[in-house]
């Protein structure tokens, strides 16, 4: 009986607890359907002009293409160097292995202004102020965290067997690599990518400090959209951020188990 | 041949090691500005000086460090409240697609950016916002309740900020448990609370302290909720950053205030490990 109540209670509590955590993205939901144009409770008629306003908006226009330019960029050079390196990790012991290591998992603690701010600085004292180059720079360093765990956790789980019976029949190293070790590092890669891709789309906080007008990316712009208007189309918006976010974790749980990947924060 | 052995090294090496050095040269320049003289109106910076130093120690400053702290401990002592429970039920439940609903759920809000959790709590805490609605609704208050520019509200959105990370960091260490220990204890005539509280609670105290003190550190990152949520009443570092760097354009003070943010936190992370430690002391297997 006791044990019954104590399950049935805690079953409750998580229930609940959940429900916090998608309180906000539901009641966004709610918002973003609705027809009136200030937030308002209850709901009154459904509508879809609110997307349309947000989708149409020049600067959220201007904003995307900057943030899709920005995300695949970031994607592209953050799994080479991710790929490479968890790779180096995984097979190579050399001095200072640990120190290059430490430095690139440390955005995961030192405060993304205080990384943002450096990049504005840094790059403006070598001419690169405010360009692309220095936006896709930033969001490398604040997503390869996450890239070289899910690259290194499929590379753990690889049986090197297969590249040893490859060179012994023959295989140069090249062709090991290319044949055998990067298709079954896919799964890494792709979680990886998938990673980079939606961290650099959504990432607001180091962006703010280093984008300029013409290469703000989309949060940015929806940041300067919410202190200037407060009708409900930041909530249309927002509900497609939550859809596409949600529909790419699922993804990526299929790919290669979102918990394994996830064991990054871990070692912090 | 050394070259046989180590095939790719200097190439697969090569790329992190550029990558590096460029984030070095970026957090070296936060520390070089620190000791640069300001110059009113100019992006150029001056000689050499220890004057900014003491900015920091200014009373607003000061108290914008103070409250960023305070804002930090009680975001790390909910999360650990509120995240429990769903890393416990994460590891424990036994379904493989209920636990990949609870982990899907629980991790979203990491992804989808500061700035979309952020406006979505303005949405359900604002005047005309979900809760007051409700409030209003049910009649258990005349007028809307200000919840919005306040530290409660600026911690709830933090609590749901740094949530995911204290999840995966409780739900990694709780997986080490076996739950046979728990078994054992209620075979022994322990109830559920009882084996819970004597078995499982003080077997997960290194995840308990990574969890707190990550959250705490990660907390200190905020720059859009306290922007937001708090409107100006509530102020943290990354706020006054952005105010003395974006705003006025007084790089060497700004790059004084986030290195001293930084410090700031490893001293506190350190402290706190510090005084968490006995957690760590757990009879083990």
């Amino acid at each position: 009986m006791r044990t019954k109540l104590a399950s049935f209670a805690g079953k409750a509590v998580v229930v609940l607890l959940l429900g916090f955590i998608l309180l906000p993205a539901l009641v966004v939901a709610v918002v973003a359907f609705n027809q009136a144009s200030l937030i308002s409770f209850p709901p009154q008629e459904l509508s879809l002009r609110w997307f349309v306003r947000a989708l149409t908006y020049r600067d959220f226009q201007k904003g995307f293409y900057n943030s899709v330019i920005v995300m695949c960029a970031t994607a592209v050079v953050s799994v080479v160097i991710g790929g490479t390196f968890a790779y180096v990790i995984d097979r190579y012991t050399f001095a200072g292995k640990k120190l290059l290591e430490a430095v690139l998992s440390s955005s995961l603690v030192i405060p993304y202004f205080t990384i943002g701010i450096g990049f504005l600085i840094f790059t403006s004292q070598i001419g690169l102020h405010r360009t692309y180059a220095v936006i896709v720079l930033t969001h490398v360093v604040l997503v390869l965290p996450f890239v070289l765990r899910s690259v290194y956790v499929s590379l753990r789980g690889l049986d090197q067997r297969l590249e040893l019976a490859a060179a012994g029949l023959g295989a140069s190293p090249w062709q090991v690599l290319v044949t055998i070790t990067l298709p079954l590092m896919t799964p890494g890669l792709f979680a990886g990518v998938l990673f980079a891709a939606i961290l650099s789309f959504n990432e607001f906080t180091a962006s703010i400090f280093i984008t300029a007008q013409g290469t703000q990316t989309l949060p940015v712009a929806m940041y300067n959209y919410v202190r200037e208007y407060a009708d409900p189309s930041m909530a249309a918006l927002s509900v497609i951020f939550f859809v596409l976010t949600t529909v790419l974790l699922v993804l990526m749980n299929m790919s290669l188990g979102l918990g394994k990947v996830l064991a990054i924060v871990e070692r912090e | 041949m050394v070259m046989t052995k180590r095939p790719f090294f200097i190439w697969f090496v090569t790329p992190a090691v550029v990558l590096a050095l460029f984030y070095m040269f970026g957090l070296a320049s936060v520390l070089e500005l620190s000791f640069r003289k300001f110059i009113p109106g100019s992006l150029e910076v001056g000689e050499w000086t220890f004057s900014n130093l003491e900015y920091v120690a200014r009373p607003l400053f000061r108290a914008v460090f103070t409250d960023t702290a305070l804002i930090c401990l009680l975001t790390a002592a909910f999360t650990l409240l509120v995240g429990y429970p769903i890393a416990y039920a994460l590891v424990r439940t036994k379904s493989s697609a209920l636990r990949a609903a609870i982990l899907i759920i629980a991790v979203t809000p990491l992804f989808t950016g500061e700035i979309t959790r952020t406006y979505s709590w303005l949405v359900v805490m604002g005047n005309a916002g979900f809760v007051n609605a409700v409030l209003m609704g049910l009649g258990l208050v005349s007028k809307p309740v200000q919840l919005m520019f306040t530290k409660f509200a600026v911690v709830v959105v933090l609590v749901h900020f740094t949530l995911p990370i204290m999840i995966i960091i409780l739900a990694t260490a709780l997986s080490q448990i076996d739950p046979a220990y728990e078994k054992a204890a209620q075979s022994l005539g322990a109830g559920p609370v009882r084996s819970f509280a004597t078995v499982t609670l003080p077997l997960s105290g290194p995840g308990l302290i990574a969890g707190i003190t990550t959250c705490f550190a990660w907390t200190f990152s905020a720059f859009a909720t306290p922007q937001l949520i708090g409107g100006g009443q509530v102020n943290m570092i990354g706020n006054l950053v952005y105010q003395v760097g974006i705003a006025s354009f007084n790089f060497p003070v700004a790059a004084v205030l986030s290195l001293a943010g930084v410090l700031f936190t490893m001293v506190l992370v350190g402290l706190m490990r510090l005084a968490l430690s006995p957690l760590e002391r757990i009879p083990t297997r």
